[in-house]
């Protein structure tokens, strides 16, 4: 059990996805302006990297090792995860369609992302078992949303400090994720992998 | 001429990086030396040519509909094909970029380059757009590689630059320390941009004046 719990701390807080990785910056400086729809962004990143490592993770083992198709492991990833990320939209937006006002939007736009891509590939990588795989997606899920929500939060601050004319927009924000970043450094090396 | 134009204006005026603050992931990721930074440029560059390429030879037989997943499988198979190429010739480089290389798949740059500009040309201008934007990819990927290393190592694609007495700041390479010198360089650019603005608009003025 402990185990579980030091892989899931680990993939959340001290291998943080966006500030000591650098995956998924598109939406984390995309999305960050506004502090509600950054929650939404978060939930919708942990359940879909959840689900997409799942099916990764059986796909891998029961048909790429078996025909000795790995060296594909790239392509099919990609298509499998963007394929499954359109059904889920549309099964949400027939079923759940308050749901599908919520999230819509974010979960095309993280159809074809690195965070999506990135666990999948990191669990095959490491050659996790199933829970494994699945406590890896969790806890990254989770990293991403909190380093996510954190950041909007500081953005909305932002908006009424007195920034550098040239400084204004993204290099202060870049800037203000180093910070971030510094501070998460803090954690580095307290759980090894 | 216009060709010409095609390939100059990914290099600065719509450089990937800086102005389009797209693939900002491997931007970051990899450029800790300017060795790995390079690496990960010239494999950019070969994917996303190739790929306008092949998206505007098949750009009248692709139906709009489905053109999104035919371009990600299109970039897919180039992207496997660039890491095969590279496990087998430069297999440290390859250990290097590890996990970035295969999401080389999913930079928006590439995909981006094929629905706005290989969808609707030739394929001999596509070629050209894609080896100007990778060139304008490289060139960034290769500066922040340069800053970050001659700052946080004291070194240049491996030589030592300064001397003894210089003590680097580690954190320049660390994580951190790339958010905050893409954040200056952007910065620095955007000043660069007003000041010539500046000057022009004081020509302007001053001709004006004369007559």
């Amino acid at each position: 059990m402990s185990e579980y719990f030091l892989l899931f701390m680990g993939a959340a807080i001290v291998n943080n996805f966006v500030l000591t990785r650098y995956l998924g910056l598109c939406i984390f400086f995309g999305v960050s302006k506004n502090y509600h729809a950054s929650t939404s962004m978060g939930l919708a990143i942990i359940s879909i990297i959840t689900l997409s490592s799942m099916i990764t993770w059986v796909i891998e083992h029961f048909i790429l090792l078996p025909l000795g198709l790995y060296f594909l492991k790239t392509i099919v990833f990609v298509v499998v995860i963007a394929v499954f990320v359109q059904l889920l939209e549309m099964v949400i937006k027939k079923f759940m369609p308050t749901l599908y006002n919520v999230w819509g939007i974010y979960l095309l736009l993280v159809a074809t992302n690195c965070v999506i891509l990135g666990v999948p590939l990191i669990n095959s990588e490491a050659n996790f078992t199933f829970i494994k795989s699945v406590v890896n997606a969790l806890g990254s899920g989770t990293g991403f949303a909190i380093a996510l929500i954190l950041f909007a939060s500081l953005r909305e601050k932002l908006q009424f400090s007195d920034v550098p004319k040239s400084l204004e927009g993204l290099p202060i924000a870049f800037i203000l994720a180093g910070m971030l970043a510094l501070a998460f450094q803090g954690f580095s090396g307290m759980i090894p992998l | 001429m216009n060709l010409w134009k095609e390939f100059t204006k990914g290099l600065i005026a719509e450089n990937p990086i800086f102005r389009l603050a797209l693939s900002l992931c491997p931007a970051l990721a990899v450029t800790s030396n300017v060795y790995n930074a390079l690496g990960m440029g010239l494999t950019v560059m070969f994917v996303i040519t190739l790929n306008n390429m092949s998206v505007s030879f098949f750009r009248n037989v692709i139906h709009p509909k489905v053109r999104v997943p035919v371009y990600i499988i299109s970039i897919a198979t180039i992207v496997t094909v660039a890491m095969l190429t590279l496990e087998a010739f430069l297999p440290v480089l390859y250990k290097e970029l590890g996990i970035y290389l295969s999401l080389v798949v999913v930079f928006a740059i590439i995909l981006a380059r094929a629905e706005v500009f290989a969808a609707k040309n030739k394929v001999i201008p596509s070629m050209i757009d894609g080896l100007g934007m990778g060139l304008g990819f490289t060139l960034g990927m290769v500066t922040i590689g340069a800053v970050r290393e001659i700052i946080g190592n004291g070194s240049f694609l491996g030589y030592q630059v300064l001397g003894g007495w210089y003590h680097p700041p580690l954190i320049i390479i660390l994580a951190p320390g790339g958010f905050i010198v893409i954040g200056f360089i952007i910065g620095l650019m955007n000043l660069n941009e007003k000041r010539k603005k500046d000057k022009s608009e004081k020509a302007e003025i001053t001709a004006g004046g004369t007559i």
